[in-house]
């Protein structure tokens, strides 16, 4: 690809970010509203923890549990942010009817992915950080320990994996309009199922256990928190990054393989319009 | 800069067919022996469609609603796939160099589509970068445009969702020109419009053609409208062109069979037996 193919592929890749800052900035209520919700839901979540001991009537590691159950909430937090906005990119597109419009520009499909994602992976974690700031604060939690650098580095690791997973879920608005945004909810709800987000993956039926090790989702939670309850240095969380880094090489491109196979049959049965 | 492969034909259709199949029956009963195949409505939206348009040319499509006149637009856009035939634009072949005629080519659709809680800026800004404008670079094309388009500049900073029908077509017109392509589709870009708003358009297409070197291929269910500004038409009817060539040399055809002084209307009725208003979704059954 020569040099200016390159400029015009990072500018449009750019569109897509520049958009979708614009969208926050108008939609900037629904954004405290879903700030709010996300930390309101998060405390609850933690607050199990911190309520364990009265439950069970047995001594607890309180702040063992609450940090366990808040590195859940972040990292599912952040791979649904990422997993939505992906997937969304075509919902949204066809409900505002510029669908055709984006598919009719001269860009490569992994170019307007990117694009997407890229924006997804700003905002995914801007949005962590402030619920871990906030959960922090509100349950004055200790953080010397943990080794922060090498939770995020697991966390960008398994970004990759679902942005190739939030690609494929892509395909279903593009081809079902009418119900593919809401069929994208199956695939998120079965990773919350087999990933051990709230939960050690040991608990699961031996069967559901073989699937947790296919889901990203899983080396993330261990990596995220074998890095902040037990400070795992950077050598020791590779355990957790390679088989991350491993499923997004396979996930993107299989990903991105997917969707414009999925468009040719969108082109053939005259489904981008947007009557359908 | 893109080379063209043929500088004096900027689309070329041969034999383009497009049927579109939709299944009756979807039911697990049709499974059960004795009800047999489910059955399938077939709609011909084109049927080989041969057609050439010249560089330069304005060229009308002209056909009632639910002729094929979208479909072939969006054959020509790159967003349907022809089950049959071959369409180029400017020599490159709509299916297999696609993004060659990408750079080509733009298109406006009879629904101003846009994210409407944008600004007309903000929505012309994603469109230029798409085709690899720099900010800069989009930012003064984006000012010129709709300052000739006559867009008040508070109007252009509006949530597009405040602008009326008229302001909206006009800034999806700016959006196609900003590119700058040499070939414009334009898939009836004055339905719903007032009259003064029609005009306008009007003129910016002819100062496209007449300033900027573009080709323009407009379809339309206006006749007037195709009369004033096509150099020639095509008369689609169900998918397949009934008739082409100069309004004048249509009406004359039409004069000829005994009809003085004829309208386009006319020539529709003459060759088709209907009117332009009517719409149709004729479909054959098949198994």
């Amino acid at each position: 690809m020569r040099a200016n193919q390159w400029a015009h592929e990072v500018r449009a890749s750019y569109a897509f970010v520049e958009r979708n800052i614009n969208l926050i900035k108008r939609y900037w209520g629904w954004e405290v509203v879903w700030l709010s919700y996300t930390i309101a839901n998060s405390l609850a979540i933690t607050y199990i923890g911190a309520g364990m001991e009265r439950i069970s009537g047995q001594a607890v590691d309180t702040q063992f549990l609450v940090m366990y159950l808040l590195i859940g909430t972040l990292v599912w937090h952040f791979l649904s942010v990422i997993f939505d906005i992906v997937s969304e990119t075509i919902a949204w597109e066809r409900w505002e009817g510029t669908i055709e419009y984006t598919l009719m520009a001269p860009i490569s499909r992994f170019t307007h992915l990117v694009g997407s994602t890229l924006f997804s992976l700003v905002y995914g974690f801007a949005h962590t950080v402030i619920i871990l700031l906030a959960v922090v604060l509100f349950f004055r939690l200790d953080l010397s320990g943990a080794n922060l650098g090498g939770a995020a580095l697991v966390l960008l690791a398994g970004s990759m994996s679902f942005i190739g997973l939030g690609i494929v879920a892509a395909v279903l608005p593009l081809l079902f309009p009418e119900r593919g945004a809401q069929m994208t909810h199956v695939v998120q709800a079965l990773l919350l199922l087999v990933s051990g987000v709230y939960y050690p993956v040991e608990v699961l039926p031996a069967w559901l256990q073989v699937l947790s090790r296919l889901s990203p989702a899983t080396y993330v939670l261990e990596g995220m928190r074998a890095a902040i309850l037990d400070g795992a240095s950077f050598a020791h969380l590779w355990g957790e990054t390679a088989p991350l880094l491993l499923l997004g090489g396979v996930l993107v491109p299989l990903g991105v393989f997917v969707f414009r196979q999925a468009e040719r049959f969108a082109k053939r049965t005259g489904r981008l319009s947007r009557d359908g | 800069m893109l080379l063209l492969k043929d500088h004096d034909v900027a689309l070329r259709l041969v034999n383009v067919s497009k049927v579109f199949r939709r299944e009756k029956r979807r039911s697990w009963r049709r499974l059960w022996p004795g009800n047999g195949p489910s059955l399938a409505s077939a709609v011909n939206a084109l049927d080989g469609v041969t057609l050439e348009v010249r560089r330069h040319e304005i060229f009308g499509i002209l056909g009632p609603n639910g002729s094929g006149k979208s479909t072939l637009v969006r054959v020509v856009s790159t967003l349907l796939l022809p089950d049959a035939g071959r369409a180029e634009v400017f020599g490159f072949d709509v299916v297999r160099e696609e993004k060659a005629v990408k750079r080509l080519i733009n298109r406006v659709s009879v629904e101003a589509a846009f994210f409407k809680k944008l600004s007309a800026v903000e929505n012309l800004m994603f469109g230029a970068r798409l085709y690899g404008l720099s900010g800069t670079e989009a930012r003064a094309r984006i000012v010129a445009v709709l300052r000739r388009l006559g867009l008040e500049e508070e109007a252009a900073y509006q949530p597009v969702e405040n602008l009326s029908r008229g302001m909206q077509q006009k800034v999806a017109i700016a959006r196609a020109f900003l590119t700058r392509p040499i070939l414009l589709l334009l898939d009836e870009p004055t339905t719903g419009l007032d009259p003064r708003s029609r005009r306008e358009v009007q003129a910016f297409v002819r100062e496209l053609r007449n300033e900027h070197d573009a080709t323009i291929v407009l379809t339309t269910h206006d006749m007037h409208e195709a009369e004033q500004l096509c150099d020639r038409v095509a008369v689609i009817d169900r998918g397949r062109i009934v008739a082409l060539g100069t309004p004048e040399a249509l009406k004359a055809r039409v004069a000829s069979e005994g009809l003085p002084e004829p309208t386009l209307e006319d020539v529709f009725l003459a060759l088709t037996g209907r009117h332009l208003t009517d719409s149709h979704h004729d479909q054959e059954v098949i198994a």
